[in-house]
């Protein structure tokens, strides 16, 4: 590495504006954070005096959680803010609330929103840097570093890796912000899943493969990701059953044999044991599922200390 | 009243031509090559080109009902700023236009305080419920030129065909905005890459083009006049050119936007680039400024639809759909298509003026001893900046905000009367 990348009061809104070089930068910056986790005093106090806002428009607990876990690990104050998609339609807009909140001294948003491009919004009515939380299916960076992280940690690179991720594609975030982050890294990412349930011209975007056959798409795989399946996706008449859906693309111990023998298992949480992961899977000696919400706080804190200009 | 308007290239009989322009109270007298005469007053319109006053078949003037977002006096300068003399607003006011009376309340309000002339189109089923036939032969006897249900579309064939055979029989011509209500779910742009890209749910092609095909059958089978609103994909032109071929009454006009813009415009998650029809892929684009050349789309509409800052300045989902268009319809085409040789200045006037007014049956509207007194001096040389200050409609809801643009609408006379001066 030439130069040191520059993070400070950087936006994260997707992983398309940081370079495979930086990516790489905030992995080992999350590798000392996720030190200081297994420390016994868990915190350390370089952002202190600064003041991190977790703006919710969409109910996450896990994430908001992780955000605010994060922050506070830093040191740094927290402001949580929660509010219903239908609350801030009626009422305040989301440019009054967050001039209300830019009134509070905010340094650093971390926002979840159904809507995509909030995060940009919220940028642009307050000035300061924004960690994407998830902004409806477009994008979820933090959650995409995090899996990146998981799996950096365990196998060393991603370069040359082959990834499949399988299930709800057409509704994932996750997975648009994973396509980006592990191409960059040189990764082969094949995803599959049902027709009704994949995006067009995903190969075109993303350099990806697209496999509507499980088995075809696990041959050969180093880390195999599921994605939650919801059963609202039933009565939008996308598929007719989550039997039917677990039949053909449930990652158990017959199906992840197509992959390769020490292949990791993946998922990004909730999951829906019995329908995309069979828990001989999920809780199997190849799965890094629990591994990645720990990961999760690893890389946020990471995150805010590189935008806020933490002291080490 | 004597206007005398010299030294200018005029548009006359296709092509341009020098002459000097004598108006006396609402009509053209003379036009001649370099001849003098007594008059009030003079426009030197040296190193400018005049043409017919533009004309615009699709317009939302908002009033009554959303005064906020425009009304007939605001929007009719609009009008005239941009060059049109003559437009034709859309019903879907509050209330809607579905009645004589409201016809009655914009024609009067127009005559009174406007700045342009403006003609009503009327609803094609009451509220524009999609559920019963308005009476469209009484507003025919008022005045309006056409009926749409704009902004929403009749879902019940069975209906449509029996609002287009009424039609029909009162000679009045239809207008649609094809949109299947189902296909189009909640999307919110195109249904294509960008939409997969940025994870909006799409609007599909397929929900404008279903449409039309039904409509165009239904055409067929009601004798009745169909023009097609805002087309925007590549398949749309092609059921277009068949009903023609078929030797069908079928029109369509496209929009500024369409024209220009695809849905990459999107990937900024600006809200002035969210409108219905959404902005399609690159090969739309490219097939309808091929079609505006040819011939196949009749005549450009701006389908100007303002809305408030309120409104538009917040999360992309929320945004209500549409822009304004009438000030920057001729700088963005001319900037966009004539300069990057796509089309000529030629065809660009023609379809912003002589054809959407013979298409609507609204008279002969070229530059004419006789002819009513409607023209636009352009100097298109002098470049146009799009500024919220400037801009005349009271919503600034433009993808152009911002933006410089070549040439500019120096004059705007209306009836004889000078509606719009730079
Ligand atoms: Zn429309």
């Amino acid at each position: 590495m030439d130069t040191t990348p520059q993070f400070l009061g950087r936006n994260v809104f997707d992983l398309d504006d940081y370079s495979a070089e930086e990516i790489l930068y905030i992995l080992e910056a999350a590798k000392g954070m996720k030190e200081i986790n297994l420390r016994e005093y868990k915190k350390i106090p370089t952002l202190r005096g600064k003041t991190i806002c977790t703006l919710f428009v969409e109910n996450s607990t896990r994430t908001r959680m992780s955000f605010e876990l994060a922050a506070s690990r830093l040191s740094a104050d927290v402001v949580s803010f929660q509010a219903s998609v239908s609350a801030l339609q009626k009422g305040e807009s989301l440019q009054d609330t967050v001039y209300t909140l830019d009134a509070m001294g905010i340094d650093l948003y971390c926002i979840r929103h159904s809507s995509p491009g909030s995060p940009q919004l919220v940028h642009k009515y307050s000035g300061k840097p924004v960690i994407n939380g998830g902004d409806g299916r477009h994008a979820h960076p933090t959650q995409a570093l995090l899996d990146i992280f998981s799996i950096w940690e365990k196998l060393g690179s991603l370069d040359g890796l082959k990834v499949t991720i399988v299930g709800d594609i057409l509704n994932s975030r996750v997975v648009r912000s994973n396509l980006i982050g592990m191409k960059k890294l040189g990764a082969q990412v094949t995803v599959c899943g049902p027709k009704t349930l994949m995006p067009g011209s995903m190969e075109e975007i993303y350099g990806c493969r697209v496999e509507y056959d499980l088995k075809t798409a696990l041959s050969d795989a180093d880390v195999v990701m599921g994605l939650r399946m919801q059963l609202e996706r039933q009565t939008e008449g996308l598929f007719p059953s989550l039997e039917e859906y677990s039949k053909h693309y449930v990652l158990s111990k017959d199906t992840i044999q197509w992959a390769k023998h020490d292949a990791l298992i993946m998922h990004p949480g909730p999951m829906n044991r019995g329908i995309e992961i069979l828990p001989e899977i999920a809780d199997g000696t190849q799965s890094i599922i629990v591994e990645q919400v720990a990961n999760g706080v690893a890389i946020r804190m990471a995150l805010m200390f590189l935008i806020l200009g933490g002291k080490a | 009243m004597k206007t005398l308007v010299k030294n200018g290239k005029a548009y006359i009989d296709g092509k341009f031509t020098s002459v000097n322009i004598l108006i006396e109270d609402d009509k053209i007298i003379k036009i001649a090559p370099k001849f003098t005469a007594e008059a009030d007053q003079t426009i030197d319109a040296k190193g400018c080109h005049i043409f017919p006053g533009f004309v615009d078949l699709h317009a939302h003037l908002r009033d009554p009902g959303q005064t906020y977002k425009e009304d007939i006096i605001s929007g009719t300068r609009s009008a005239a700023k941009g060059g049109f003399t003559t437009v034709c607003t859309m019903p879907n006011t509050e209330p809607v236009i579905d009645n004589i009376a409201a016809v009655e309340y914009v024609q009067r309000r127009a005559k009174d305080l406007g700045s342009c002339k403006v003609h009503v189109i009327g609803a094609i089923t009451k509220k524009l419920e999609g559920a019963e036939i308005s009476e469209m032969a009484t507003m025919k006897n008022g005045g309006i030129v056409a009926v749409s249900d704009d902004g929403k579309c009749v879902q019940n064939a069975r209906l449509m065909l029996s609002c287009m055979k009424y039609a029909s029989n009162f000679n009045i011509p239809v207008i649609i905005h094809p949109e299947d209500y189902n296909m189009a779910g909640k999307g919110q742009i195109h249904g294509g890459r960008v939409a997969s890209q940025l994870g909006f749910s799409g609007i599909p092609a397929l929900a404008e083009e279903i449409i039309i095909a039904r409509d165009i059958m239904l055409a067929e089978n009601s004798k009745c006049q169909l023009h097609v609103a805002h087309i925007s994909s590549a398949k749309a032109l092609k059921l277009v050119k068949e009903a023609k071929d078929d030797g069908l009454p079928v029109t369509c006009e496209v929009t500024p936007h369409h024209l220009v813009l695809n849905e990459d415009a999107c990937l900024t998650f600006d809200t002035n680039t969210k409108m219905k029809p959404p902005l399609r892929a690159e090969k739309d684009r490219q097939a309808l400024v091929t079609a505006l050349r040819e011939g196949l789309i009749d005549c450009v509409a701006t389908d100007h639809a303002p809305h408030a800052d309120f409104e538009k300045e917040r999360e992309f989902d929320h945004a209500p759909f549409g822009i304004i268009g009438f000030e920057t319809a001729f700088p963005v085409l001319y900037t966009e298509l004539v300069l990057k040789d796509q089309l000529s200045l030629e065809r660009l006037v023609e379809v912003m003026s002589l054809a959407p007014a013979k298409l609507l049956h609204l008279g002969d509207k070229s530059l004419a001893e006789g002819n009513a007194a409607d023209l636009v001096i352009v100097d298109l040389k002098a470049k146009t900046e799009v500024l919220p200050e400037t801009t005349l409609s009271k919503s600034k809801n433009s993808p152009w905000m911002g933006k410089t643009l070549q040439s500019s609408i120096k004059h705007t006379i209306c009836g004889g009367r000078i509606t719009w001066e730079a």
